[in-house]
């Protein structure tokens, strides 16, 4: 029994079936419990007063953001080596949902920016990263729509997506050399002294593991959306060869 | 020396096309590839050429040993036939283009821009240009197209001087060349193709 | 290598190539600069390094669409890909002769708008150090841009969809090195990296480019 076997799409869509019930519950609960105990349970913070709270949209949207693109460059990896179909489909079914991600960080950012920094938007390195993000995200796309036989499609998006990982890199690191920012410094580390306090950081955990659920349940239904339409094609083809 | 292909199976767009398709072609030998429209003889030729990756089987003795023309010659509009026969003999490692010129009848167009010849002209040069590669195994897909009677001659002539000089060729064509040739007659081949397994759908269903 | 090379080049030369084009829209582009900032020549000099630079990266941009389009739609790139030359040699080759054509004239032509633009006059060095150094770059990540796209129909407005976010790490450390430059800063740091972009694409990218070229001739 090895994993590879869920790269057949039949099998996927059965494992897929009973796990999925399961992730969208988890994401209600966690998204829910989280967001619940960030708004209402935690004090205000000492300097940024109830603003501080969108924080517990804003940090997990951008940390799927950022961790759905790493999930597209591993299946595009999986894809061009083992030429798994699902695969590939996970991975275009990830980039609206990693789009959407980060739109909804670079949106709450810019609601908390308003009154933090005084302005909607600024030219800060991370800001900047994340809209050079949207840039990729959104040539992805446009490259798996544009491309009409689905397996090359599959090819020259994972292409893309491979050389488009080292050069959002080398823009992560353009952009800090190019402007030192305003935003604050990471909200999670493994740095115990850089963290965000105790108060703020359990339901800010809880948080992201519920978006990160959400993810995957987004995902699963959207790749088996993928599947469906692929084996529609399918039939498709067969019907015509046997007329 | 020889082309040898077994149990070849061919895809086009994920979709099985052909089957079983085995032959062996030795030095000084050609083989005529016929079949109806949408029967998959171009992408057997391009698979033949290493174009694209057969779906199963195996060819052996293709490796960079294959000269092919499709359907598009290869030809700049604004270079002169001499310059484009150059060029190609240079990506080859070689020089010398008079043989292919005077196989069809091209000295008196050589200085011509390619754009200002004739379909007919200009498929001559495109296929003046499979001489001057040097390869032994020419891949033809629909060599004749906008050729007169007189340039199919020409073309047939040179096919043959080619055998004759232990070359080989393989041609998808309609038209008889007079040539000593074997005919490969792929439609029931096609009717295998459609039981076939391994089509890149196939897994969906 | 060098017959294609040759041949590619004279292509451009030829009337109806193309040559030229790009260096035409990048004077008109910064000629128009002025009309749309204002003519105050502070102004000017401090954003001169930028626009040259967003200028040249424009122009380059301008002509990829013809890198390979032409040679697919006659067949060559068939060709090309059963030739004894590797695919990837035919595409760095191919992008040699795209800087060739493009990216040296651009650079050439850089310090002659740069004093319609008041550029500083210790900034023109510079100027043209950070283009030789970047342009290749450009020509490069385009040859990629062109060779993903070069099946589709249509595919000239995707092309810049993709290529431009591929350009952003090389127009950063490239305008930045020409401002420092033009306004007397220590400019090795961002020369340095640009120059690390440059090696770096010029080496690797010609593979991702092969990859994806017989990826959509397949």
């Amino acid at each position: 029994m090895s994993l590879w076997e869920y790269a057949n799409p039949v099998k996927f869509l059965a494992l897929s079936a009973r796990v999925q019930p399961f992730a969208w519950a988890a994401a209600a609960i966690g998204i829910f419990v989280g967001l619940a105990w960030g708004f209402f349970a935690t004090p205000d913070d000492f300097r940024q007063g109830s603003t501080v709270k969108i924080i517990y949209i804003h940090v997990p949207a951008a940390w799927i953001a950022i961790n759905a693109w790493i999930m597209m460059l591993v299946a595009s990896l999986v894809w061009l080596v083992r030429r798994h179909h699902v695969s590939a489909l996970a991975a275009k079914a990830a980039a609206p949902v990693g789009l959407v991600m980060t739109v909804i960080g670079l949106l709450t950012g810019a609601i908390w920016g308003q009154p933090m920094w005084g302005t909607w938007w600024a030219w800060d390195p991370r800001l900047t990263s994340f809209l050079i993000l949207f840039l990729f995200y959104l040539g992805y796309i446009a490259l798996w729509e544009a491309v009409e036989d689905p397996d090359t499609a599959a090819d020259l998006t994972s292409v893309l997506c491979l050389v488009g990982s080292v050069f959002a890199l080398l823009s992560r690191y353009a952009v800090l050399f190019w402007s030192q920012g305003l935003h604050q410094g990471a909200s999670l580390s493994l740095d115990k002294e850089e963290n965000i306090s105790n108060v703020f950081w359990l339901p800010l955990v809880v948080s992201i593991g519920g978006f990160t659920l959400l993810f995957l349940a987004l995902v699963l239904y959207r790749t088996g959306t993928e599947i469906a339409l692929r084996r529609t094609r399918a039939l498709g083809v067969r019907l015509d060869r046997h007329t | 020396m020889a082309l040898s292909l077994s149990d070849l199976a061919v895809a086009r767009g994920g979709v099985p096309v052909l089957s079983g398709v085995s032959f062996t072609l030795d030095a000084g030998q050609a083989l005529v590839i016929r079949g109806p429209n949408g029967s998959g003889k171009t992408t057997l030729l391009r698979t033949i050429a290493g174009l694209q990756p057969a779906l199963s089987g195996s060819i052996e003795g293709a490796d960079d040993t294959v000269a092919y023309a499709g359907h598009a010659d290869g030809l700049k509009a604004m270079l002169s036939v001499a310059e484009n026969l150059t060029f190609w003999a240079a990506v080859y490692g070689r020089r010398n283009i008079d043989a292919a010129l005077a196989a069809y009848a091209l000295a008196p167009l050589k200085d011509r821009l390619t754009g200002t010849l004739s379909a007919g002209q200009k498929r001559r040069a495109g296929l003046a240009r499979l001489m001057v590669t040097g390869r032994p195994i020419w891949v033809l897909d629909e060599p004749t197209v906008s050729l007169d009677t007189h340039a199919v001659g020409l073309f047939a002539d040179a096919v043959r001087a080619h055998l004759r000089a232990g070359g080989m060729a393989l041609l998808a064509t309609h038209i008889d060349l007079g040539l000593d040739a074997d005919v490969l007659d792929v439609t029931p081949l096609l009717a295998q193709a459609n039981t076939l397994h391994g089509a890149s759908d196939e897994a969906f269903l | 290598m060098i017959a294609l090379l040759v041949r590619d080049l004279r292509l451009a030369f030829r009337a109806g190539g193309g040559f030229g084009l790009g260096l035409a829209f990048f004077l008109i582009l910064v000629v128009l600069v002025p009309f749309s900032i204002g003519p105050q020549s502070a102004l000017l000099a401090s954003i001169a390094p930028g626009i040259l630079w967003l200028g040249a990266l424009l122009a380059c941009l301008l002509s990829l669409d013809r890198l390979l389009a032409l040679d697919f739609e006659d067949g060559t790139l068939d060709v090309l890909a059963t030739a004894p030359l590797p695919l990837e040699a035919a595409l760095a080759v191919k992008g040699l002769a795209h800087w060739i054509t493009t990216g040296l004239p651009l650079v050439l032509a850089a310090p002659v708008l740069g004093v319609l633009l008041n550029l500083p006059a210790q900034g023109f060095g510079w100027l043209v150090v950070s283009l030789v150094l970047g342009t290749p770059a450009l020509s490069m990540i385009g040859t990629f841009g062109a060779a993903l796209t070069v099946g589709i129909k249509r595919g000239g407005l995707l092309m810049s969809l993709l290529v431009l976010p591929l350009y952003v790490p090389t127009l950063i450390f490239g305008a930045e090195a020409a401002r420092r430059g033009a306004v007397g800063m220590a400019v090795e740091t961002p020369l340095l990296l640009l120059a690390g972009i440059s090696l770096g694409a010029i080496a690797l990218l010609p593979f991702a480019a092969a990859a994806a070229l017989r990826m959509t001739i397949r």
